[in-house]
């Protein structure tokens, strides 16, 4: 099976791990994520200034792109998935807005292609079932942490794949890959990423209070799938650990890094050094790296 | 030909105001058939009837045409009129000339005006071939069916049969009382819940007109009002088969009671998973000297005595967005009831309760929430809870108090949800057996919210209790007392008296084609089990005339408006003016 894959910036950029695990993953599942032959940034910046026509031009481009190379359109980044998602229901459902757009970057783009995430595609192309059988490691002594964030779930009647309070989607991947599920309550609260520039000492709590509960809960490492919630819960733990007494960090996984590490892969691609907490000790002593 | 009177009212300036009234008189004057056509101020009136009534006996008239508002507002009245005067009320027609004329064409007086004449002249004609009709009359049986065994259901039971009306009271649990039977104490004076129940229950046992099934649902209802026929089916003892018995009915009475929202649907109170977090029926049970810690409030996780409670309102009610839109109207009442027995209890404890509005109507009911912050020192804090989770032994609640402006956590031990009322379970397929109609949320809708609260839109079939809409003991009971009463007035007839003006088949021309049969909307018809001809059940047919579009052969005719009626009606209607 082949899918237009969209790898976004940061993929290509700070979280080349991320991707290069995500294409790797994929393909020893029988899937080539196939990226786009055009893409340009998606803009991300959607959810924060709806009503600006032009900031959806970027991602429509994307769109229009995808709409070239097949009917689907693979996402690995939260954000981008909800950006890319967004736009497109934009474009399927605002006649007014689609217009100007189309008028705008000079295509005739209806919303026809359907934005997926990889972890969708895990969940209804693969089946969890399959995936479990394609594991090659045992992860039975882990425990794994999901953590949403904001932008994979809401708005509910956008995103719409999974329950926005109680989502499970993360969860049956970690069980599928034989890993043990720490169930914490802050799994979808916000890491405070979109207020670190003006106020940092609010973003640091607030991705503390997330941490601190994961660890609680007795987990070994957290998984996400937004680069902009990786950056954030990963880097202050450091100052974190100073400030907060007892504190130990936990190191901060993509998703698609732990589905390598599960079904056997190679990871010297999957920049496991470039984390700020380093997660090979832990994956080392589960006897995973 | 028969003698016709028209009678054009002006309904003040409503309609002559448009049309001009004295012109059409003038134009009915000659017409085929009229011997009298004039004008009054209000037909409706005293005056104006008495007009029509002295009319009829000084001119002999055989038929009367009222042209002047709607059927629906005045038909009665008039025909009513005529039958004083010793005409049969069925030769009196309605040509509505305000709603159909004046108030539609206000901006042409001329084409209003001719309008108004052409539609006096169809009915001048429909009347000319109006037969003289006997209202119909159909037996009754005076023997009542309550649907569900809450305190609804047992006081609609209790009335009729005191009345000396037989009742069969269904539930379809294995025992009497409903939700009351799971409360402790309730608002406003702590009396036990057991004890307003056990009178109830006393009274519908010592009541030997009363029959109860227990563990038994209705499968069927057909037939009508005074003549209903259900089909009870009755839960197998251990896992056997099923029973069925048949029954006649006059009446049903629908009391079947709410359910809850359950706490997986709410992912923000952490969907259920947490021990820690229940619904407030659940604390109700625990608070119950008959419920599982014996009255004893202990939290469900590790059986200590709780500290610190929150309380959460609106659980669901007042959200459109995630939840329900409606109040669920009961919870600020039984939520003040509850921090004030916890506090009672355990003294030392503190309850919080978050609010959006603190609805209190009733009497009592104000004095009875502020007792519980002032004599009872529970905390009031007005705002949503956000978020509901247990970590290190502790419930947590992330809210706010708008007073203040500010976010609120509370560590606490238990928090109790007001969970929203939502209809029972399975209200709508019951609904569906029914007929009877269902709002957009599954609680049984009533014939109109103001007139008519406790009637179906089916005729004989009434509504009580929180089936309805949520509502609390005391309305519940007078709602089922007054369910009871129509019952009961519909029982006090000799027999039902209905409209005549319904549908007929003439044997000679049906062919048992049967193709009237799908088309009643109502299931009025049915074939004759050996003459193959269609025939026409009096009670069930509303002479909506789907059957007589239906039948190729117009076999199928509705009195007083046959195709005679309709050609010569068409005739006068399409004739130059």
């Amino acid at each position: 099976m082949r899918i237009p894959y969209y790898p976004g910036c940061t993929l290509s950029t700070k979280a080349k791990g991320f991707d290069q695990a995500a294409r790797q993953s994929f393909a020893a599942l029988g899937i080539e994520l196939a990226e786009l032959k055009t893409w340009n940034c998606c803009g991300a910046t959607f959810p924060l200034s709806r009503d600006n026509l032009l900031d959806l031009a970027g991602p429509v481009r994307n769109l229009v792109s995808a709409a070239a190379e097949g009917d689907k359109l693979a996402v690995a980044c939260s954000t981008c998935f909800n950006v890319l998602k967004r736009s497109n229901l934009v474009m399927r459902n605002e006649e007014d807005k689609r217009e100007k757009i189309n008028f705008f970057i000079e295509a005739d783009y209806a919303g026809s292609v359907q934005v997926l995430h990889l972890l969708e595609i895990l969940r209804d192309e693969v089946g969890w079932d399959n995936l479990a059988k394609a594991v090659k490691k045992n992860l039975a002594d882990l425990s794994v942490a999901p953590y949403y964030g904001c932008m994979f779930l809401r708005p509910p009647k956008e995103m719409g794949f999974d329950d926005h309070e109680n989502p499970q989607i993360l969860e049956n991947f970690i069980r599928a890959l034989g890993a043990q599920v720490a169930d914490y309550p802050h799994r979808a609260e916000c890491c405070g990423n979109y207020i670190a520039a003006f106020d940092l000492e609010t973003t640091r709590e607030m991705s503390y209070l997330i941490l601190a509960s994961a660890r609680k809960a007795g987990a070994d490492l957290i998984v996400t799938s937004c680069p902009l919630c990786q950056f954030n819960l990963d880097r202050w733990q450091q100052d974190l650990a100073m400030k907060h007494g007892g504190f130990r960090p936990i190191p901060v996984l993509y998703d698609t890094q732990l589905l390598g590490i599960a079904l056997g892969l190679d990871t010297t691609t999957f920049d496991l050094d470039k984390h700020y907490v380093d997660p090979r000790p832990v994956l080392a002593e589960k006897g995973l790296i | 030909m028969k003698r016709i009177g028209v009678f054009i009212c002006h309904c003040g300036i409503n309609i002559a105001g448009t049309v001009d009234v004295k012109r059409v008189a003038e134009a009915l004057k000659d017409y085929p058939g009229v011997v009298l056509a004039t004008d009054y101020m209000y037909m409706c009136s005293d005056p104006g009837q008495s007009l029509i009534r002295q009319s009829i006996k000084e001119q002999n008239l055989e038929g009367v045409v009222v042209a002047a508002c709607s059927p629906a507002m005045h038909e009665v009245t008039f025909r009513k009129a005529s039958a004083q005067a010793g005409l049969n009320p069925y030769q009196t027609e309605i040509a509505n000339i305000r709603e159909q004329v004046s108030w539609v064409h206000q901006d042409d007086k001329e084409a209003a005006t001719r309008k108004a004449i052409e539609h006096i002249k169809t009915i001048v004609e429909k009347v000319k071939y109006n037969e003289s009709l006997i209202p119909l009359s159909l037996s009754l049986v005076k023997k009542a069916l309550v649907i569900g065994g809450g305190i609804a259901g047992l006081q609609a039971a209790i009335d009729i049969a005191t009345a000396g009306y037989p009742v069969v009271l269904v539930e379809r649990s294995d025992r009497l009382g409903g939700h009351v039977g799971q409360l402790s104490g309730v608002y406003v004076n702590f009396n036990a819940a057991r004890d307003l129940l056990q009178s109830k229950l006393q009274a519908v046992q010592a009541n030997p007109r009363i029959q109860v099934f227990l563990e038994t649902e209705v499968e069927e209802l057909g037939g009508y009002v005074g003549n209903f026929t259900a089909k009870l089916k009755h839960r197998g003892s251990d896992g056997s088969e099923p029973t069925f018995s048949e029954h006649t009915f006059g009446a049903v009475i629908v009391a079947t009671g709410h359910s809850l929202r359950p706490l997986s649907k709410f992912g923000e109170y952490g969907g259920g998973r947490y021990p820690d977090i229940i619904d407030a029926l659940t604390f109700e049970r625990m608070l119950a000297p008959d419920g599982p810690t014996g009255g004893e409030i202990r939290r469900p996780s590790d059986g200590q005595v709780p500290r610190q409670v929150v309380f959460v309102q609106c659980a669901g009610s007042r959200d459109p967005e995630h939840h329900m839109p409606y109040c669920s109207k009961i919870c600020c009442m039984y939520t003040a009831k509850q921090a004030a027995l916890y506090r009672q209890r355990v003294p030392d404890g503190q309850a919080y309760v978050f609010y959006i509005d603190i609805r209190s109507q009733g009497r009592d009911y104000e004095e009875f929430v502020q007792s519980a912050m002032t004599q009872h020192d529970v905390l009031y804090v007005r705002g949503k809870v956000a978020r509901l989770y247990e970590e290190d032994g502790k419930v947590i609640a992330w809210g706010a108090d708008t007073l203040t402006g500010k976010p609120v956590e509370v560590q606490a031990d238990l928090a109790v949800l007001a969970t929203a009322v939502m209809p029972a379970e399975g209200a709508v397929e019951l609904a569906q057996k029914l007929r009877i109609a269902t709002d957009e949320h599954g609680f049984f809708s009533e014939a109109h919210p103001k007139l008519r609260p406790v009637e179906s839109l089916t005729a004989g079939i009434f509504l009580a209790g929180t089936a309805q809409a949520p509502k609390d003991i005391p309305e519940t009971v007078a709602q089922a007392s007054a369910a009871a009463a129509k019952v009961l007035s519909l029982f006090s007839q000799r027999e039902l008296v209905a409209e005549p003006t319904i549908a007929y088949v003439d044997e000679e021309l049906c062919s048992g084609c049967g193709l009237c049969i799908p088309a009643c909307p109502y299931q009025a018809r049915t074939m004759h089990p050996w003459k193959h001809k269609a025939i026409v059940n009096e009670a069930l047919c509303q002479g909506c005339g789907a059957c007589v579009v239906a039948c190729p052969n117009k076999a199928c005719k509705l009195r007083n408006l046959t195709p005679s009626h309709v050609l010569a009606m068409m005739d006068a209607y399409l004739a130059e003016v």
